[in-house]
């Protein structure tokens, strides 16, 4: 029987573990990831995306041929335990070449975007945070950039260079930046108008550095969702490049360079054209599967 | 309102001058110029060719005549087939083209509002989840696998279609679809993702708190303004229905003017492609202006845009 | 007299991601024709959740109203078909939205917008709604109501827009009308008009209005009865006078301690109630406000504190006033 006197004895609150009854607030990247853990689609494209990675930049050390080597006694063998993937019109081992297309693809979609993202995070930064007349001056730029065909100026950009890996990376590289730009510049002027400026300075730089930690992650979120999905955006368009007949040239073989001669031999030997394009489409699919969790996750709205 | 149909119509014009001035400057910087891949010419054929092409005249001249004549309508001739000019490419690809993309973005937006639509009602549901995964295979897979794909499914296998060929009613269906599956997919989402924004909105919180019926709730209430997004889409989704116009036309042999751009690209013939590409710029940023109009009408936020 | 409205341990809660958040755990009370009924509480408290709860605008997923009754003129809203709550919502219940700017859908006329309920409701032409609708924005003191019926909600001011939500609100003659944080988006000025036009409204139209508010201030001068939630729950019940002059519970205490008052010293600091509101994913057994109360004792963390009945029409969820409990003074 508890004796009543104890039960209402008056409590100090001040010495109770408040961490018991209020639930920590978790830190908005740790709740990102979180969320993004939840969504298995996202994950499964990180997890496809690392392997793939891993096999590009190892998977050629491991083949015991050459990704040009040509054994004409052997041309368009069926798939097999010594050819996995079957060999093209020159004898040459699909697999390894497919290997070694994945080491060309990704890394024009990892470049490509990445050049996309410089300039256009140095472009919209720099149109953002000076503001006022530059600002409008380089985003009139920026408008009229945008309503220009952009394929065309590439594909034009393309026949003037000559095809080759260099080049796409600087026709791919120019071909994105604006749409970035602009994101990063409304980023960058909604950062200036957030309060915490004025707070950094009356409140001293600690204060500041806090509110960095919230004010930056809600500005990074979309520039790291478009330049994800920049990636399988620049290896579409050099498969389309190559295509069309202006990708990087022979015996390099990007996917989209398999794929196009593959189509050629495609009724009577659709392995060759095959395994490119389930590599471009699986790929393609992890981004855009990381891509939507990463916005999705990075949302800061959808924060509970 | 009258302000931004103004400053539409000046954009566009310095956009088009941008274009044209960039491309001639391209064009002039292949080094070697055109007939360097021919075997060798003798001199004297040579020289005419030249003189025929105004090779020699000074470059602010050849850069001159060249605008002179796009602002006639004149996109050159060919070097490889003495018998055409671009015009007759065009005149003769164009309207297939036309046709084709047409159907596909009909196809694109028949399937795609909808679509997106049920996605966002559904959220989360069965069909929300239906919708998203096609829709990202849409994106994703390249037009040319997806073309193989039918072609292999319903042409060789099942024969219902031909694969190749143009003429008969039946021969566009399969290209169109081809041609339509990442506009649609792409559509999905954005309508899909639009009315969610605004059925997250307060005004439709108000709109069911006045007792409408969800249909009048969605129609009249949260279509109104999640098509507006939408609409800007149109530009570039013809922009995508005649790129990918390129490589559906050359995989089901259609003699429009994508796959002669094509071709042109592989015989590096420069006047052709230079003329094709400003046909196309100049339409495409001509589609663009006129989507851009109709979207100043339907949003009354800049056709009654008060200036105070 | 009948209650008009008879809320009967109302439950509501969301089913996130991260767990149930309950949000409305058990809240009665009655609201008589043609009274003003202020609940006030800070945010996150309920009284948001119970106002939609009202209307059944809580969409799940994730929200559900678990159990109880809310009974209009003796029917149970919960018990009704959506078709049959479509009559009711609008018609005789309507809800005022707390932010104007995003209340009204920018792609329709404001005449347009407020014809709606008429028509539906009221079964009439559009002629007819329409002058209807000019009859009620001049009752709401907004100037040309000609134009306006014509305009875009852009092109109003948020004062304006506000009137207009209001007029919206009321053109239905509703038994209810529920307006949720009404003065909390509007500019300083705007508000005190605002609360104008109710005061004079609520003279004029036969309805009871509920006001939800973080702010004591604003119940003032419009509100009889004052409803205190906090986590969820109602802890403090009574008229206008019984809790401005005589509040029991702590927490009240606290809340008008935080209204800047006139007559106080310049040099004194605004006084806020230390501590964050309870995590409602896991609400305590106990009171609820136990951790942030300096006048908390042990059985304030074990049980839950039943009702108190200090006066007539005034109650009040708080151990205090056991009569086991030692008597505190209230610290000013």
């Amino acid at each position: 029987m508890i004796d009543e006197k104890e039960l209402f004895k008056p409590v100090n609150i001040e010495e109770l573990e408040a961490k018991e009854y209020i639930r920590p607030s978790i830190g908005y990247w740790a709740d990102a990831w979180r969320r993004l853990k939840k969504n298995k689609l996202a994950v499964t494209g990180l997890v496809i995306i690392i392997l793939l990675i891993a096999l590009a930049i190892f998977g050629p050390m491991f083949s015991p041929y050459e990704y040009d080597g040509t054994d004409l006694n052997n041309v368009y063998a069926p798939m097999s335990r010594s050819h996995w993937f079957g060999t093209d019109e020159l004898g040459r081992d699909v697999f390894t070449r497919v290997l070694y297309g994945a080491r060309i693809s990704l890394a024009v979609g990892f470049v490509a975007s990445f050049i996309n993202l410089i300039i256009g995070v140095l472009y919209g930064g720099i149109s953002g945070f000076i503001g006022g007349r530059v600002d409008n001056i380089m985003m009139r730029f920026v408008d009229i950039l945008y309503s220009i065909p952009i394929l065309l100026i590439v594909i034009i950009l393309m026949v003037v260079l000559k095809p080759g890996l260099k080049n796409i990376f600087i026709a791919l590289g120019i071909s994105y930046w604006v749409g970035m730009a602009r994101i990063v510049r409304g980023q960058t002027l909604s950062l200036k108008e957030q309060d915490f400026t004025l707070a950094a300075k009356t409140l001293g730089a600690t204060r500041g550095r806090i509110l960095v930690r919230h004010i930056i992650p809600n500005a990074i979120g979309p520039i790291v969702v478009t330049a994800t999905l920049l990636i399988p955006n620049a290896i579409f368009f050099e498969s389309f490049l190559s295509f069309i007949g202006l990708g990087v040239s022979a015996p390099m073989a990007s996917w989209g360079v398999l794929a196009s001669d593959g189509i050629r031999a495609f009724q009577s030997h659709p392995n060759l054209l095959f395994f490119p394009a389930l590599f471009i489409s699986i790929t393609m699919l992890s981004f855009n599967f990381l891509g939507d969790g990463l916005r999705d996750a990075l949302d800061p709205r959808l924060r509970k | 309102m009258k302000k931004f149909v103004i400053q539409r119509v000046i954009a566009m014009l310095i956009t088009l001058f941008i274009v044209a001035t960039v491309t001639f400057f391209l064009a002039k910087a292949i080094p070697g110029g055109p007939f360097t891949k021919e075997k060798a010419l003798p001199e004297a054929v040579l020289k005419n060719i030249e003189a025929k092409y105004h090779f020699n005249d000074p470059l602010w001249k050849q850069y001159t005549d060249y605008m002179v004549n796009l602002m006639k309508g004149d996109l050159g001739p060919s070097f490889r087939y003495d018998a055409l000019t671009v015009n007759d490419i065009v005149r003769k690809g164009f309207p297939v083209s036309a046709l084709l993309g047409f159907v596909a973005i009909l196809i694109s937006l028949g399937l795609g509002l909808p679509a997106g639509i049920i996605s966002a009602y559904k959220q989360n549901f069965w069909q929300d989840n239906f919708v998203m995964f096609f829709s990202i295979l849409g994106i994703s897979i390249p037009n040319f696998i997806l073309a193989t794909l039918f072609m292999y499914i319903f042409g060789l296998k099942l024969h219902i279609f031909n694969t190749a060929g143009w003429g008969r009613w039946q021969d566009i269906i399969l290209p169109a679809v081809t041609l339509a599956a990442y506009p649609t997919a792409y559509i999905a989402r954005l309508m899909r993702s639009s009315m969610l924004d605004v059925l997250n909105q307060d005004y439709i919180k108000t709109a069911r708190s006045k007792g409408l019926s969800e249909y009048k709730v969605m129609t009249i209430h949260a279509l109104k303004n999640a098509l507006i997004p939408v609409v800007t889409y149109l530009g570039p989704l013809i922009a995508a229905v005649f790129t990918g116009s390129f490589i559906v036309e050359r995989l089901f042999f259609i003699p429009g003017l994508g796959r002669y751009y094509v071709t042109s690209i592989y015989d590096r013939d420069y006047t052709v492609i230079l003329g094709t590409t400003i046909f196309y710029a100049v339409f495409l940023i001509l589609a663009n202006f006129a989507v851009d109009i109709i979207y100043a009408f339907i949003d009354p936020r800049i056709t009654y845009s008060t200036e105070k | 007299m009948e209650p008009v409205l008879r809320i009967k341990d109302l439950k509501t809660e969301f089913f996130t991601y991260a767990g149930v958040v309950k949000a409305v755990r058990g809240v009665d009370f009655n609201i008589y024709p043609g009274e003003a009924v202020g609940i006030v509480g800070e945010s996150g408290c309920g009284k948001t959740v119970t106002g939609l709860s009202i209307m059944r605008l809580i969409t799940y997923p994730p929200g559900k109203i678990v159990s109880g009754e809310i009974n209009l003129d003796e029917v149970n809203l919960l018990k009704l078909s959506e078709p049959e709550m479509r009559k009711i919502r609008g018609g005789k219940i309507s809800m005022i939205f707390q932010d104007p700017m995003t209340s009204l859908n920018p792609a329709l006329t404001i005449g347009y917008q407020l014809s709606e309920s008429l028509i539906l409701h009221k079964t009439i032409s559009k002629e007819e709604a329409k002058k209807r609708v000019i009859e009620l924005l001049n009752l709401v003191r907004i100037k040309s109501p000609e134009t306006v019926f014509n305009q875009y909600p852009h092109q109003l001011s948020g004062g304006m827009r506000q009137r207009a939500m209001i007029a919206l609100a009321i053109s239905c003659e509703p038994k209810v009308i529920i307006a949720d944080e009404p003065t909390t988006s509007v500019d300083v000025t705007i508000q005190a008009q605002i609360l104008n036009l109710l005061q004079d409204l609520k003279s004029r139209v036969n309805s009871s209005i509920i006001l939800i508010t973080h702010n004591l201030a604003v119940v003032a001068g419009l509100c009889s009865k004052i409803i205190v939630m906090y986590a969820g729950l109602i802890i403090e019940e009574g008229t206008d006078t019984q809790i401005f002059d005589n509040p029991k519970h702590p927490y009240t205490w606290g809340l008008l301690r935080a209204v800047p008052r006139i007559d106080e010293q310049e040099k004194e600091r605004l006084t806020t109630i230390k501590g964050l509101p309870p995590d409602l994913l896991s609400p305590p057994k106990g009171c609820p406000f136990a951790l942030r109360c300096s006048y908390a004792m042990e059985i304030c963390f074990k049980e839950k504190p039943p009702y108190f009945n200090p006066e007539e029409g005034h109650r009040v969820m708080c151990w205090l006033l056991d009569k086991r409990a030692q008597k505190v003074k209230r610290s000013k």
